[in-house]
């Protein structure tokens, strides 16, 4: 056994350095997308069953035991269905949208700190580094809608990028003030700053920045209730109505990504990302409950995906002037108020940001 | 060896797309070059080691900007033909400008590079340096003041576009936001009872 761990381990050794770099890199790649695939699948079950529940039915249930074979069956399904590409489309632009609108979705991982060891790229510009990345998303969903050469898929487009340029801002201004009280724009650095329990988590005293950010992350990912690119009842499926088979799941597949990445985000920025809810608490002592661990995080992660399917549940669409107004004369002067708040009390030494 | 490579290669991504941009036939192409040529010129200041500007950039031109310009050029209805009428009419002029351009760059940066040897990779930054923090710490210390005029110049631009485009017309019908907001079921749905009608 020895002699077998030996000789790997020589092999290993006698590779070039700069491969194993790229081997290590590309493994740490492929640890952290290959689950993010899996937790897509089946938060599209989760998404059914939870909404079915809520409206009193039961949802999937006949692929496999509970229906826990369902996303699966759908992958296969939507794998072996033609690609149809319209007459009188921009061939390259529409099959290139939809991967435009996943790649951001599943770069931005690269920066999220998911326990206290890991995270693929520690830089120190990580907070730019994800906004830059969210504000890339919008080209997939423009282009697809422009290049599919239909009147519905058009208007889908136009109210997206409407929609995501103006609470991209709000979330910016939401992550100034994350990034006030953190006094760091690298995301473990963050984490650490609200160190010490529950009361020193963001949520509390940035609580306006905290709604504002999770309500401009669910209309940046175009999820009910602001769906207004999609509105099946107006412009039929939005700006991926002529998209089909793998192309059309690669679109959903970017929508969830990019779900479970603001849930992990709001989770890290204002739940205290895989900090313990219990740490310092007497009851539980030195156990694990009060250890920082990727447990947590993903508790958080989950909390707040639930609410994502919550919201689709409960809420009715929004008309599209509401959304503009909620985005530019409510939040944006909410966030900016609340990081003015900041500013004076950081100055006269006040609050948990008073460094 | 392998930056300079990536140098090399990138630089060409940059010349390729600004090229796209101005020889492409469709709008929508020319702005997507444009994206193209932005995103290769923050991977150059990437390797500069300017990770800061090479993010806003990003950020500010390719995911604000350039998505607006999208927006609107998706909008116009474009006759290829006609713009192409006005080609050597506009030529001499273009060329001009073009020309004034290059000899401005070309003067800065034959200025600058009095105190430099050209061929030799200026050398990297120690690990802990922060490119954010050390722009911060200039920004908002030695040239605290031009930067507050630029954000007041910026404002008085916002309030100038505002003001000339909001052109209230007599008459107008408008929505009274606080009063849809306001409104209770009881104020839209009326009940009413009475008796069933039967034809005897």
């Amino acid at each position: 056994m020895g002699g077998l761990m030996d000789s790997m381990l020589a092999t290993w050794l006698g590779i070039p350095e700069w491969v194993r770099e790229l081997l290590i890199i590309v493994l740490k790649i492929i640890v952290v997308v290959l689950p993010l695939i899996i937790c897509v699948a089946l938060l599209t079950f989760f998404e059914r069953k939870v909404i079915g529940y809520m409206q009193n039915r039961i949802g999937p249930n006949r692929v496999g035991p509970m229906g826990w074979g369902q996303p699966f069956a759908d992958t296969l399904k939507l794998m072996l269905k033609e690609i149809i590409i319209p007459t009188n489309s921009d061939r390259f632009l529409f099959l290139i949208a939809p991967v435009l609108s996943i790649t951001p979705a599943f770069a931005a991982w690269a920066v999220i700190p998911l326990n206290p060891e890991f995270v693929i790229a520690d830089i120190n510009a990580g907070l730019l580094y994800l906004l830059a990345l969210t504000s890339f998303g919008v080209y997939g969903v423009i282009l697809g809608g422009w290049a599919s050469n239909s009147k519905y898929a058009l208007l889908g487009a136009m109210r997206t990028a409407a929609q995501m340029v103006a609470y991209e801002i709000a979330m910016g201004f939401a992550l100034v003030g994350v990034l006030m009280a953190g006094g760091s724009l690298n995301l473990g650095e963050i984490v650490m700053a609200q160190q010490g329990g529950m009361s020193q988590w963001f949520m509390l005293p940035l609580l306006p920045l905290f709604f504002v950010f999770f309500i401009s992350g669910v209309a940046e990912t175009n999820r009910a209730p602001f769906d207004v690119a999609e509105g099946e009842s107006e412009i039929v499926a939005g700006f991926h109505v002529e998209y089909s088979g793998m192309a059309f799941a690669i679109f959903f597949l970017a929508e969830y990504a990019n779900m479970i990445l603001i849930a992990a985000l709001t989770s890290i920025f204002f739940l205290g990302g895989w900090l313990s809810p219990f740490e310092g608490m007497p009851i539980v002592g030195d156990s694990w409950l009060a250890e920082p661990s990727f447990f947590w995080l993903s508790l958080k992660i989950g909390l707040f995906l639930f609410c994502f399917l919550w919201f689709r549940a409960t809420f009715p669409r929004y008309r599209y002037d509401q959304i503009m107004r909620l985005g530019w004369k409510v939040f944006i002067p909410i966030t900016i108020v609340w990081i003015f708040v900041e500013g004076v009390m950081a100055a006269m030494k006040i609050g948990p940001w008073s460094v | 060896m392998f930056q300079s490579i990536l140098f090399y290669w990138i630089a060409f991504v940059v010349v390729v797309a600004a090229l796209g941009v101005i020889s492409a036939r469709n709008p929508i192409h020319s702005v997507m070059f444009l994206v193209l040529a932005f995103v290769s010129s923050a991977v150059l200041w990437m390797l500069l080691e300017a990770e800061f500007l090479a993010i806003v950039l990003v950020l500010v031109y390719v995911g604000a900007v350039m998505v607006l310009f999208l927006f609107v050029v998706m909008m116009l209805d474009i006759n290829v033909q006609r713009m192409r009428e006005g080609l050597t009419r506009y030529a001499p002029l273009g060329i001009g400008v073009a020309v004034v351009v290059i000899l401005e760059i070309a003067h800065v940066v034959w200025f600058k590079a009095q105190g430099f040897s050209l061929g030799v990779a200026p050398q990297p930054a120690p690990a802990d340096y922060s490119n954010t923090e050390a722009l911060g710490a200039v920004l908002y210390t030695e040239y605290v003041y031009p930067l507050e005029l630029a954000a007041v110049l910026l404002l008085v631009a916002i309030i100038a576009a505002i003001a000339l485009t909001m052109r209230q017309r007599p008459g107008l019908k408008k929505q009274n936001i606080a009063k849809q907001v306001a409104v209770r079921a009881e104020d839209r749905v009326r009940l009413v009872k009475m008796k069933t009608e039967k034809e005897e």
